[in-house]
């Protein structure tokens, strides 16, 4: 286990974090302390956002952040777990402009709201398209 | 007094749908607000519905011009995913047609920026010898563009032996061009007056809006998938990562014609290096699981993510292209300057709106070509190609 990881570990408590491959790491955490997990890897340990990846699962939406340490080439990848019935999670894109277009793109394909995000709006869709609808949502 | 300049939704000079809100005070941009999404593609939602060999075919479709980095990213995903190690030559054969795929790239994007600045010798020019580079391509893979040499756990198909030859052949003569070029290009006082100090992007802006490839590397900042997270044979074959501080269109341009001379490098170590033996492992099953594919294409870095539930179709399958991460940070790049330097700073990230997909029918006289009659005049071109190259080597 790297320093950083036992890090997040240390500083995030029960935290579960699984390396599938020698720089793929997978840390998954509750959905109230993740903006504070992804804040920590690239304010503090000056990783870089390359994306996220929105998913329809039987747990609930989940969402992945995928966090590059450009000096080790290791992936972090951030998951967690927003609830179907109250799909909410606070905003990356306040802090970080990289993750407003993706957050804007599961927004309106997944839809789960970004709460804090400075500009929700439809970034992929027509402007007639019907917000309610949500094509990557599993059944519809 | 403000007003509203609108680009688009078609961009007149960059010929692909995007729109930019210019929002001007006299000559002066004071903010832009960029709107995509006037091309539906659906690749992510198509690939979720097709096998893992068929998924490598549909994501070499999702941009003409980086149509081999996105089959790499995607065959290291599954390979990452199931744990799947390549023969050391098939690692050669990508990281070449990786190379000659960044050559060709960067030779449009240097001719394009000419055309834009209405230097149309620059991109008469370099056009003229990106030619060659798509020749070769079309001899080594029988395809100009396209040119489907990835495959889970391997390549497609081999470099013959006779080919080398041409491919050297045909990197000295780039080479010398392209430094001709770069000093044509470097020292003219009418390009440096128009690139210069123009579209700074600093280092900060850079980080905070994530930007990726030469956008990144012109704003001082040393990232490249290539050498942070080496994949084919980049860690095999010596080469120099390209890093200018300025921040400006003069350093972008600059990395991308330094990176040319890098990609031969590249491509040479290649033929040097590269082993005989086998071109791909045999996959049997994709377990259950998840995995990560990245690769550098010509704009930055192309990111795949997939995830298995053990069937021979992935459940989500997620694509990140470099643009979606650098043309955003044209908010920051373009204010401050005039509106005619604008138009150069948006297409100084090399955008890639990926707008490859159409129908077309094509006529020869009154005989409507089928599938087959194509692949037939394909053929008939390649053999051409082959007899040229075959012939030019004996005449030199």
């Amino acid at each position: 286990m790297s320093e950083l990881e036992k890090e997040v570990e240390q500083k995030f408590k029960g935290v579960s974090i699984k390396r599938h491959s020698p720089k793929r790491v997978y840390i998954e955490i509750d959905k109230e302390r993740a903006h504070e997990l992804a804040r920590f890897l690239y304010e503090e340990k000056g990783c870089r956002f390359a994306t996220a990846t929105g998913t329809d699962t039987r747990r609930g939406y989940e969402i992945l952040y995928h966090f590059s340490m450009d000096k080790t080439g290791v992936i972090y990848s951030v998951r967690t777990v927003v609830p179907k019935d109250k799909p909410k999670i606070s905003s990356l894109a306040s802090f970080l402009p990289a993750a407003s277009w993706i957050e804007r793109e599961i927004w309106e394909l997944l839809g789960v709201e970004f709460e804090g995000h400075p500009n929700l709006v439809p970034l992929l869709t027509a402007e007639d398209w019907p917000r309610d609808r949500h094509p990557l949502r599993r059944g519809e | 007094m403000k007003t509203i300049i609108p680009v688009g939704p078609y961009h007149p000079l960059q010929e692909e749908p995007e729109f930019f809100k210019l929002e001007v005070e006299g000559e002066k941009v004071t903010g832009l607000e960029i709107n995509i999404g006037y091309n539906h593609r659906g690749h992510e939602y198509l690939a979720q519905r097709k096998t893992y060999d068929q998924i490598v075919f549909l994501v070499e479709r999702i941009c003409g011009i980086c149509s081999t980095s996105h089959p790499i990213a995607s065959v290291q995903a599954v390979e990452d995913l199931a744990h799947i190690e390549i023969p050391e030559r098939a690692k050669y054969i990508r990281t070449i047609i990786a190379e000659l795929e960044r050559l060709h790239s960067h030779f449009l994007w240097v001719g394009l920026a000419g055309h834009f600045m209405g230097y149309n010798t620059v991109w008469m020019w370099f056009w003229r010898y990106r030619e060659p580079i798509l020749e070769l391509f079309e001899l080594i893979t029988g395809n100009r563009n396209h040119y489907a040499m990835m495959k889970i756990g391997g390549v497609q198909r081999d470099i013959e032996e006779e080919d080398i030859p041409v491919i050297q052949k045909i990197m000295n003569e780039l080479e010398s061009k392209t430094v001709m070029f770069i000093k044509a290009i470097l020292d003219d006082p009418v390009i440096a007056g128009r690139l210069e100090g123009v579209g700074i992007l600093t280092k900060e802006d850079a980080i905070r809006y994530g930007v990726l490839g030469p956008t990144a590397r012109g704003s001082g900042l040393a990232i490249d998938v290539r050498k942070d997270d080496p994949y084919a044979a980049y860690d095999l074959v010596p080469w120099d990562i390209i890093v200018f501080e300025e921040g400006d269109l003069l350093a972008k341009a600059k990395v991308r014609l330094l990176e040319c001379l890098e990609s031969i490098k590249i491509i040479r170590g290649c033929l040097e290096k590269m082993p005989k033996g086998e071109i791909e492992t045999k996959v049997e099953d994709i377990p259950t699981g998840e995995g990560i594919g990245r690769a550098e294409a010509p704009r930055g870095e192309v990111f795949h993510y997939v995830r298995s539930d053990g069937s021979n179709m992935p459940i989500r399958y997620k694509v990140r292209a470099p643009s979606y991460m650098n043309v955003p940070s044209n908010e920051v790049a373009v204010k401050g300057y005039s509106i005619a330097d604008a138009i150069l700073v948006l297409a100084s990230v090399d955008p890639c709106y990926c707008c490859t997909e159409r129908m077309a029918t094509l006529y020869d006289g009154n005989r409507k070509l089928t599938g087959k009659d194509l692949l037939k005049l394909s053929w008939e071109k390649t053999e051409q190609l082959k007899r040229k190259f075959k012939h030019r080597l004996i005449v030199d």
